[in-house]
């Protein structure tokens, strides 16, 4: 089982290495040149890099974290900031302008507008749409920003106000409202009375819902407005419209009057910087239905 | 030339196993792929994505691949070294005790106990059980080749050796924690911050360097030359692949930290260790299919053989792929994107899997002693239909990756971030539903191998070996 086992193998004519297991053999090949040499440029290229970057530890604790530097000086916290510095300086071009500028300014001049714009619409992307959904469509609960109607105003600054200091979002300068719990207040029937003349749309003509005209006249227009077309002040929607926070089905309307939903947006202005929330507010005036 | 009383008791149990485990680990991969595509599917607390994907990896790696590699190295070492496993007890007891240890570390996941290491999962007292049934799987490894009744020790045996003792090291290097009691399930890493990343990535790395490259070379140099009946092309290659392979693996764990809190030149050494790792790798790769120099028609008429030579090729792509990948300039691209989890089942459906069915499909008739498996067209159609589920899948994976990492880099023109996290998921949706079709051709071929080789073992389907008939040498 050594040397003298030797034997030529037929179809290649290469000299096996002597050995067997369990009649397997092998073949006295060199190892292909090609192979060699690929490996050698590796290993050559692996050393040109070691040079150039750093590579080795010095267990110095100086240097780049206590390695060697490389003849190039580069870190990788340096090519963050080249890159950084390649995207602030696309920013550069309109931000010195965006920032002293005010909002009429801004949609009267194409070139800001549309830098307010982009950035709004990808910061949304970033901290909005979680609730109101990539398109700012919004969902049970949360308002749709691309309709006209508006729980507190639709002008820029509008907007701009409830993005910066949110909804109950706990912030002094917050948009804050509460519908009360009419579930103790009123009986069931007249919960069911109202919200007939609800969504009668103001023009009740079964007897129930002329019956909620009146327990809405004493209980709800004081917000809700006389015609139930909602109050921005106080942030009470539009009844007569077809828009529906909650839900526009009778339960729905019954629960929400019963024991009203308050939902909270928080106030932004001390998660983004102002010029982003200017940005956004832009952004969902474009969306459709911003005021002049 | 006599041949000893092999323990093949010990193999069949573990082939058994092998394919058991297959079946569940597919079938789990299936589940989460598709819950990747329809996050409705999430189920409950026991069944969501991220309690079942450490159970899916854990499956296919160790139980599969694991299985897999028991089988065969007790089966090729008796063979190799002409003489019979040594301690038929210790053997038995690693048997037992890795189904345990798989059975620990699964269950452990559903419950949601885990050490949230990748691939090392499963916490303290399964990893201590796990060393004490790795102890004795080496020492009956170890205590055979001792007892060997060749002069030499076959190449097969120097990849499972090697794949043995470093995954004890890695096993216990990174698992070094402490349990908050010793009746609590939780323990705590050694190592924090980036020391404890360094670790992990040292060991996840190298888990597939030595668990699935390494051990599975150790299948393919025993396998190919068998089914091929062809010497091994190059000595001389085997001896420089494994050392250079060995030498060079155990250092290319950073390139999985690039752009992280890891110092720099750590991240270099990741590199450029993965780049010198390219020949290396390949070694396997060209002496396995140049063994087949002299033989290529064989090609045509033994699917078995297929599987081996589509698994080298697969496996020459990924090697290839992986060192690609870990250059800093693609990784930036790469990194966190679905390619990697492409580059991952190029090399663990085409390679750990596809050698595995070849090893399976030869192994069975012997260990059950029939003439032959009961059909060579269904091992076929599983070679075909498992082929174009792979291609689905790292197909799609590849365009799905390379589309997230250029969506989450792109800024427009006025140097805002054009897509957000939730758009790219939104783009991917079409390649997870083609990467879970994918997975499904790949079980179904699975499927189809469970089948014939029921039909093989179970019958008269297949006429059994007459009793004085030796172990054929091709066979």
């Amino acid at each position: 089982m050594s040397e003298h086992n030797v034997e030529k193998d037929d179809i290649s004519g290469v000299e096996t290495t002597g050995h067997d297991w369990d009649g397997i053999k092998e073949l006295n090949n060199p190892a292909p040149r090609w192979w060699l040499m690929v490996f050698y440029v590796c290993i050559a290229f692996a050393i040109g890099y070691w040079v150039i970057y750093p590579a080795w530890p010095t267990f110095s604790g100086d240097n780049e974290r206590g390695g060697t530097k490389g003849t190039m000086g580069w870190t990788e916290y340096k090519q963050l900031k080249d890159s950084q510095a390649e995207i602030l300086a696309r920013r550069a071009q309109y931000l010195g302008r965006f920032e002293k500028a005010s909002f009429s300014q801004i949609e009267n001049d194409e070139g800001l507008r549309d830098f307010a714009v982009a950035g709004g619409k990808a910061a949304f992307k970033d901290n909005c749409a979680t609730c109101h959904g990539t398109g700012g469509a919004g969902g049970n609960g949360y308002p749709n920003l691309n309709d006209d109607d508006w729980l507190w105003g639709g002008k820029i600054e509008d907007i701009y106000q409830t993005i910066r200091f949110g909804i109950r979002s706990g912030d002094d300068e917050a948009r804050l409202s509460e519908m009360p719990t009419f579930g103790g207040m009123l009986t069931p029937k007249q919960i069911s009375d109202v919200a007939d003349f609800v969504l009668s749309k103001d023009n009740p003509t079964t007897p129930t819902a002329i019956e909620g005209k009146q327990v809405f006249a004493d209980n709800c227009a004081s917000c809700h407005g006389e015609k139930a077309t909602g109050g921005r002040e106080v942030g009470a929607p539009d009844l007569v419209d077809a828009i529906w926070l909650y839900g526009g089905t009778k339960a729905d309307i019954m629960a929400q009057v019963t024991k009203p939903r308050h939902g909270v947006m928080p106030a932004w202005e001390h998660r983004l910087d102002r010029n982003t929330i200017r940005e956004l507010a832009v952004y969902v005036h474009s969306l459709g239905g911003g005021e002049e | 030339m006599d041949k000893p009383e092999y323990n093949d008791e010990i193999v069949k149990k573990f082939t058994i196993a092998t394919i058991f485990w297959g079946i569940a680990g597919f079938t789990a991969g299936v589940f989460i792929a598709l819950q990747m595509a329809f996050p409705q599917l999430n189920i409950g607390e026991y069944l969501t994505f991220g309690r079942l994907r450490p159970l899916h990896t854990s499956a296919v790696i160790f139980a599969f691949g694991g299985n897999a590699l028991f089988a065969t190295s007790y089966f090729i070492v008796q063979r190799t070294c002409r003489t019979r496993l040594w301690g038929d007890g210790f053997a038995n007891f690693t048997f037992w005790g890795y189904q345990a240890f798989i059975v620990m570390a699964a269950s452990g996941y559903l419950m949601g106990i885990t050490q949230a290491k990748e691939y090392a999962e499963p916490e303290w007292y399964a990893d201590i059980w796990l060393t004490i049934v790795w102890v004795c799987y080496l020492l009956v490894f170890m205590m055979t080749l001792k007892k060997r009744r060749e002069p030499h020790i076959y190449v097969a045996n120097w990849f499972y050796l090697a794949f043995i003792v470093t995954v004890a090291v890695l096993h216990l290097g990174n698992n070094i924690s402490i349990p908050v009691s010793l009746t609590s399930t939780k323990s705590y890493s050694l190592f924090a911050g980036v020391q404890s990343a360094l670790i992990q990535w040292w060991y996840g790395h190298n888990a597939v360097g030595f668990f699935l490259t390494a051990g599975f070379l150790g299948m393919m140099y025993y396998f190919v030359p068998k089914r091929a009946e062809r010497p091994v092309y190059s000595y001389r290659l085997s001896i420089l692949h494994f050392w250079s392979l060995i030498f060079i693996y155990i250092w290319a764990g950073p390139h999985h930290l690039h752009y992280t809190a890891l110092p720099d030149w750590a991240q270099t050494l990741g590199m450029t260790f993965s780049i010198m790792l390219w020949m290396p790798s390949w070694g396997g790769m060209i002496n396995g299919m140049m063994t087949l120099s002299g033989a290529w028609h064989k090609l045509r008429q033994d699917p078995v053989l297929r599987f081996m030579i589509i698994s080298l090729a697969f496996y020459g792509m990924s090697t290839f792929e992986g060192p690609l990948m870990s250059i800093k300039t693609v990784n930036a691209l790469s990194h966190y994107t679905d390619w990697t989890i492409g580059h991952v089942h190029s090399g663990a459906l085409g390679w750990v899997a596809f050698i595995s069915f070849g090893a399976l499909y030869h192994l069975v008739p012997v260990l059950w002693r029939k003439q032959g498996l009961y059909s060579m067209r269904l091992v076929n159609t599983h070679l075909w239909i498992a082929t174009i589920g792979i291609v689905l899948y790292i197909t799609a994976m590849w365009v799905s990756g390379i589309m997230q990492g250029l969506m989450w880099r792109s800024y427009d023109s006025m140097g805002f971030l054009q897509y957000s996290f939730v758009e790219t998921v939104m783009a991917m949706h079409p390649f997870y539903l083609i990467r879970a079709l994918g997975g499904i051709l790949f079980l179904s071929g699975a499927l189809i191998m469970v089948y014939n080789l029921y039909k093989t073992i179970k019958g008269d389907s297949v006429p059994a070996l007459a009793a004085d008939v030796k172990e054929a040498a091709h066979a």
